[in-house]
Order: C-alpha cells, then sequence, then structure tokens
C-alpha cells in the first residue's frame, strides 16, 4: 500500500499552512503536513510559507534544505528504506543493500526510471536487535535476508 | 470464559510479524469457536522471542515464542487443551534472561495494555506524581538530586541539578524538552518505553513541570519512530481525559501540558540546542553554550531538556523514594540503565541492571555471543560515536567512569556486536562517512574534518603512504575532539581512534617478506 498524494494545489496549501501557523516554531510542522499531503515539498510553497510565518523566503529555503526528510520532488510509487547503520552493517545490510542496488538498478537515494521504486539509506529504525532491517512505504520489515529482500523489492515493482 | 492473550505491538516485532500472528489467532480462534481476547502490549524486550505470544493463567502469564503464523494452530490447540507445546517457554517472569534484570524503568513494558490509563494505574502508575504533588518543589528537588540520576542521553549530567537552576531561574514562561531523537544506531530503549508504557513518559514529564514551574512541555520525537509518535499521542490525549494533563493536574492546583513534535531525519538533532532550534522552527544548527538551556532555552526561556529515559526513571524515584534507587549501580552510576543489546548478537534486546556489569557478561553470557555464530571481535558501545571495544577490554564494568577511564562512553546504552569478518578500517571510514553526512556545518572540525577524514581513511585503505596518513588521522581526530562545537565533532574521534588502537591489525599490513627478497 502507498500513500495516495494530491496534485499541488495553491488554494489547498494555502489550507494547509493556515492550519498550522499559529503554533510556536511552526515550520517543521507545516513543511511535515505540506509533504503529507502532496508527497513532496513544492517550490511554490516556500514563499507562502515565508509569508505566512512571517519569515524570509531564504529562511524557510534553508529549514527545507537542512532536513533529510524533505522531498523536493514527489518519490517513486513505493519507497524502499534499507538501514545503513552500525547494528545493521554488523548483521551483513552493507551486502544487501548492494544486492537491492543491483536489483533496481539505481543507488541509494534514486528512483527507478519507470518512476515505481525509491531506494533510500535511513540511519536506524531502532530495531537493531532484529538487525538488519528495512521500511517498504511504512511498514516494517526485521532480520532482512537475501530472500525477504527480493520479495519486497518484487512487491516494490509490482 | 474467554482467554486473555497477549501479543506486543511494539516495531521491533511488528517487524517480525507480530500483527500476523495476531490476526492468524483472531481468525483461528474465531473458525474453532474458542473464545479469546488479544492485548496489545509493548514488548518484554526479548527480540529473539518476538512475535512472542502470551497467555494469563492463574499461577500467572505463560510465554510462547517465537511464534509464526503457521504455529498458530497447534498453539491454540495447546492452549484450548492444555498440552505441551513446542515453543512453550513457561512462566514469562521466570525466564532467565528476564528474571536476571532489574526493572525499575521497563517494570510495566511489555505486561501493561500501552493504550490504556486504567491499566497503567492498576500497575502504580501516577503513584510518583501522587508523592510528588504531596512533597512539592523543594523536597522533589531533593529527592531526584538524592537517587543519583544522570542523563540517560550520554552524557550523564545530574538530572536534579540540571532541574534546580531551571527551578530557580526567573522567567514568565518555563519548558520542559523531551529528547526522543533517538538516534544512535544499537538503540531502541526508547521507542520501547513510548510504545509500550508511554505514560510513564508523560508522569516524569510532568513531575518535572510541576517542580520548576513550566506548564508546557514538548516531546520531540524522530521521523524513523511513527509507532512512538502514534503511541505518544494517544496516551497524551488519553491523560487529558483522565485529567492527569491540562488545568489542575491530578486535581493539584498545577497546570501542565505536552505536545508531540515530529524530527526530519537530522541525527544532530539528538544533541540539546540543535534539537532546541529545530523545536523553534529552524534549521538545526547547534548553538555554542553557554548559555545553557536551564537558563536560556527553548523560546530563550529555562528549559529541562532530558531524555526520554530520564524522565522516565523519576516516577519511580518518587514513588519508592531516592534511597530505593540509588542503592543500585557503582561509583557514580546510581541505579539501573536499561542496556540494548543489538548487531550481530544471538539474544539481543533490551536489559536493564544496575550499573556494574562488565561488558563481557552482557556480550557473552547474557547476549550469547553472535547471531552467526562466529567469535566477537569487536563491539561499539554508545552508538555512532561511541569507540570500539575489542575482547581485551570485555572486563570494563558498564559505569560512565569505568568507560571514560578507557577512552569510551556508554552514550545511551547501546551496545552492538561484530563477528570476526568486520573491517575495522571501513568502520573507521564509516563514523567519519555518518559525521560528513549528518554535521550541521556550524563548526569547521566538524564539517571539513569529517570529509577530509574519509579521504585520509580512503587513502589508508588503498595503502596510500599507510603511516603518514595514520598520523595524519590522529592528528585530525585530536582536532576534532578539542575543537568541535558539539559531541558529534567532538565523539567521531572515539569510533575511529578505538579502530586504530585496538584493531592496528587491520589498518597496517602485516609485515611481508618483500624486504628480505631485495
Amino acid at each position: 500500500m502507498t500513500a495516495v498524494c494530491e496534485p499541488w494545489n495553491e488554494t489547498r496549501g494555502a489550507e494547509i499552512i493556515a492550519e498550522h501557523a499559529d503554533q510556536e516554531g511552526a515550520t517543521l510542522v507545516i513543511l511535515h503536513a505540506l509533504q503529507e499531503a502532496f508527497g513532496y515539498i513544492p517550490e511554490a510553497a516556500i514563499p507562502m510559507v515565508a509569508q505566512a510565518l512571517n519569515l524570509s523566503r531564504a529562511e524557510v529555503h534553508g529549514v527545507f534544505t537542512f532536513y533529510h526528510d524533505f522531498r523536493h520532488k514527489p518519490a517513486g510509487r513505493h519507497v524502499l528504506k534499507l538501514c545503513r547503520a552500525e547494528a545493521c552493517q554488523a548483521a551483513g545490510g552493507d551486502a544487501l543493500a548492494a544486492h537491492a542496488e543491483a536489483k533496481l538498478g539505481v543507488s541509494l537515494g534514486n528512483t527507478t526510471p519507470d518512476d515505481r521504486v525509491t531506494l533510500e539509506p535511513i540511519y536506524c529504525l531502532g530495531l537493531c536487535a532484529t538487525a538488519p532491517s528495512a521500511m517498504l512505504d511504512g511498514r516494517l520489515i526485521g532480520r532482512l535476508d537475501q530472500k525477504r529482500l527480493d520479495a519486497l523489492v518484487a512487491e516494490a515493482q509490482r | 470464559m474467554s482467554m486473555r492473550l497477549f501479543v506486543a505491538r511494539d516495531a521491533g516485532a511488528l517487524a517480525v510479524g507480530a500483527d500476523e500472528v495476531a490476526l492468524a489467532l483472531e481468525q483461528n480462534a474465531a473458525k474453532r469457536g474458542i473464545q479469546i481476547e488479544i492485548i496489545r502490549t509493548g514488548s518484554r524486550g526479548m527480540y529473539w522471542l518476538e512475535p512472542l505470544v502470551e497467555v494469563a493463567t492463574p499461577q500467572g502469564r505463560i510465554a510462547f515464542g517465537p511464534v509464526a503464523e503457521a504455529d498458530v494452530p497447534s498453539l491454540l490447540d495447546a492452549l484450548a487443551n492444555n498440552t505441551p507445546h513446542l515453543l512453550r517457554l513457561g512462566a514469562t517472569e521466570e525466564i532467565p534472561w528476564l528474571k536476571r534484570q532489574t526493572r525499575l524503568t521497563f517494570a510495566r513494558c511489555g505486561v501493561i495494555d500501552p493504550r490504556s490509563l486504567d491499566d497503567y494505574r492498576a500497575h502504580g502508575g501516577y503513584k510518583g506524581l501522587e508523592r510528588a504533588l504531596s512533597l512539592g518543589p523543594d523536597a522533589i528537588l531533593n529527592e531526584v538530586t538524592a537517587s543519583g540520576l544522570r542523563g540517560r542521553g550520554g552524557a550523564g549530567f545530574p538530572t536534579g541539578i540540571k532541574w534546580k537552576t531551571v527551578a530557580h531561574a526567573k522567567a514568565d514562561r518555563k519548558f520542559i524538552v523531551c529528547n526522543a531523537d533517538e538516534g544512535d544506531s544499537g538503540t531502541f530503549a526508547d521507542r520501547m518505553i513510548m510504545e509500550g508504557d508511554p505514560f510513564l513518559v508523560i508522569e516524569g514529564m510532568t513531575i518535572a513541570g510541576l517542580t520548576v514551574g513550566a506548564t508546557k512541555g514538548y516531546i520531540y520525537i524522530r521521523s524513523e519512530y511513527p509507532h512512538a509518535v502514534e503511541a505518544m499521542k494517544a496516551a497524551i490525549e488519553a491523560a487529558r481525559r483522565g485529567g492527569y494533563l491540562g488545568d489542575k493536574i491530578g486535581g493539584s492546583t498545577y497546570s501542565f501540558d505536552l505536545e508531540v513534535r515530529v524530527g526530519a531525519g537530522a541525527y544532530v538533532c539528538g544533541e540539546e540546542t540543535s534539537l532546541l532550534e529545530s523545536l523553534e522552527g529552524r534549521r538545526g544548527i547547534v548553538r555554542a553554550k553557554p548559555p545553557l538551556p536551564a537558563h536560556h532555552g527553548l523560546f530563550g526561556k529555562p528549559t529541562v531538556i532530558n531524555n526520554v529515559l530520564s524522565f522516565a526513571a523519576v516516577p519511580f524515584i518518587l514513588a519508592e523514594g531516592a534511597k530505593a534507587y540509588a542503592d543500585f549501580g557503582m561509583g557514580r552510576s546510581r541505579g539501573t540503565m536499561p542496556i540494548q543489546l543489538a548487531g550481530n548478537i544471538r539474544h539481543g534486546g533490551l536489559f536493564e541492571t544496575a550499573f556494574g556489569v562488565t561488558l563481557g557478561e552482557l556480550v557473552d553470557d547474557i547476549g550469547g555471543g553472535t547471531f552467526t555464530g562466529r567469535p566477537v571481535r569487536a563491539v561499539q558501545v554508545g552508538g555512532p560515536l561511541g569507540a570500539y571495544f575489542p575482547r581485551a577490554l570485555f572486563d570494563t564494568p558498564f559505569d560512565y567512569e569505568a568507560f571514560a577511564a578507557r577512552d569510551g562512553l556508554i552514550g545511551h546504552g547501546g551496545i552492538v556486536v561484530f563477528d570476526d569478518s568486520v573491517d575495522m578500517r571501513r568502520q573507521a571510514r564509516f563514523a567519519m562517512e555518518f559525521c560528513a553526512i549528518e554535521s550541521c556545518g556550524k563548526c569547521t572540525p566538524c564539517r571539513i574534518g569529517s570529509t577530509r577524514g574519509v579521504e585520509t581513511i580512503e587513502k589508508i585503505i588503498n595503502g596510500e603512504r599507510v603511516h603518514e596518513n595514520l598520523a595524519l588521522v590522529e592528528d585530525l581526530c585530536n582536532t576534532m575532539k578539542f575543537g568541535s562545537l558539539c559531541a558529534l565533532g567532538g565523539f567521531t574521534p572515539y569510533p575511529v581512534l578505538s579502530a586504530l588502537k585496538h584493531f592496528r591489525e587491520d589498518f597496517v599490513p602485516a609485515p611481508t617478506t618483500l624486504q628480505a627478497a631485495e
């Protein structure tokens, strides 16, 4: 299952921004809400956020680009995240990441040309006692091995 | 009579199929006309036994695990007819791995329904707050100080002193901030307690609020923990409905409310000043200290910022008294530490015990060695900024000072085990790489040093002027250690230097007979 996102719409964007703008320190809250709705943060939303929060465009752009989570363009239909941190490295995570890259034909951090799958590194899902771990569209998978990974890749490519 | 079963909803259990097992139990029981009630709990922390299924009996809970979907029909047969089953582990509380622990903070985790305020109260919840309300701020400060509790996030700063500083600060507003940005690989205790006993965190923060005179608190949870976010939000709602958050908490004159904020994938935001910047809606750039957050914290106001486990330790201290907590531990490390055994390990999970247990006991005895069955070669203690320890240092007791004396740190209590296939050059390079990816960019030693570190270790791996480059890495680490603004740049040298020191053979090729062949 993958989240269905709305196409960017200025009126809808303004509504989302207005909904959260009253909170103290609202920038991240708003960016999260925009990404949840549209699947990414459209460039056009940046000046709107800035105006609503009485910040400069540069400040909002700075926040947007600082955090790994915020997307500059929509992800593929499915997002497969592989944990690349030490506990998963200790349990064979490096080989699995290489295997996933080879299977999908893209390196970590990229989307397949058919826009079906985005393959991303993640630094720790907190499942370190059942490493290596992965996340497919919000679903957690522990004790990952090549067989399970192949099944996940096949599922994501469908 | 309906049979009461317990299956964890903890993310670690879900990752190995707990939802599928719970569903299969429901469907199979319905098919056979067996009445069951499934209570979704947190995890007991024995992850190699997840999905763990427990059944309530007059003699206490009996555990079965690890249960796969395919085991469900035979498991239900055994439960309905009271016959033996291959996966039966006996009484949960008697499982040696659990029985050896001292669970003060994690006493309820895996036992209660984390969404039920009633269940929390039925298991001793909110006794700490009740006593705190009867004591008043000054006496609470004395209790927390006397307990010897030190910040469980890694720095180990005395919690009582931090609270006292904020309590004595004069301001129109003060804040309580819970650091739930548990980014260290090999750690998951914050996640477990938020998912398994979220009211405990709320109770700890509430006590902090009334002690220092703060009426608003924030829990900053990393975005990689969606299940913890959901659990905390649900618990906050329930606590509000029950009169434990909002105006006049627990019928007192105090007011306190909480809000969950979600991070956005920046490791550095686990550093307290960077976290405060992020909460204020800015880039997570580290602040120079002083001023301390206790004087000049969130929105410039006096702020108590503590780790999840620090707040979670407080209700016990108030309910049972400082001495009951301080009686555990060694030296200046008082009480218990929830230790997390992770990586390539046979019996991985959450092991809460008094300070003083040795690294060897934890890894070999309790952890059971590696999952792959190969010899343990290295363990990294304290996350990506922690040192790699060889077997020769396995006599080190788990204690802030003992680890510091051996150029390491216990950090947030995570232990990642590696077998003999590990290449320590790659681990050293990764430490620098990770620092380069996650550096906030404010100070030069961290921002530039980490990238130069990656390049130099790369040269060593390629065999270029190995000895000169090793000297250069050591010198660079020295600059980063003493010249960085926060622990990211300042502690990245720990994994690098420990790898160089204890696993030198991986970096320097063994002397060959080449010279003799001339």
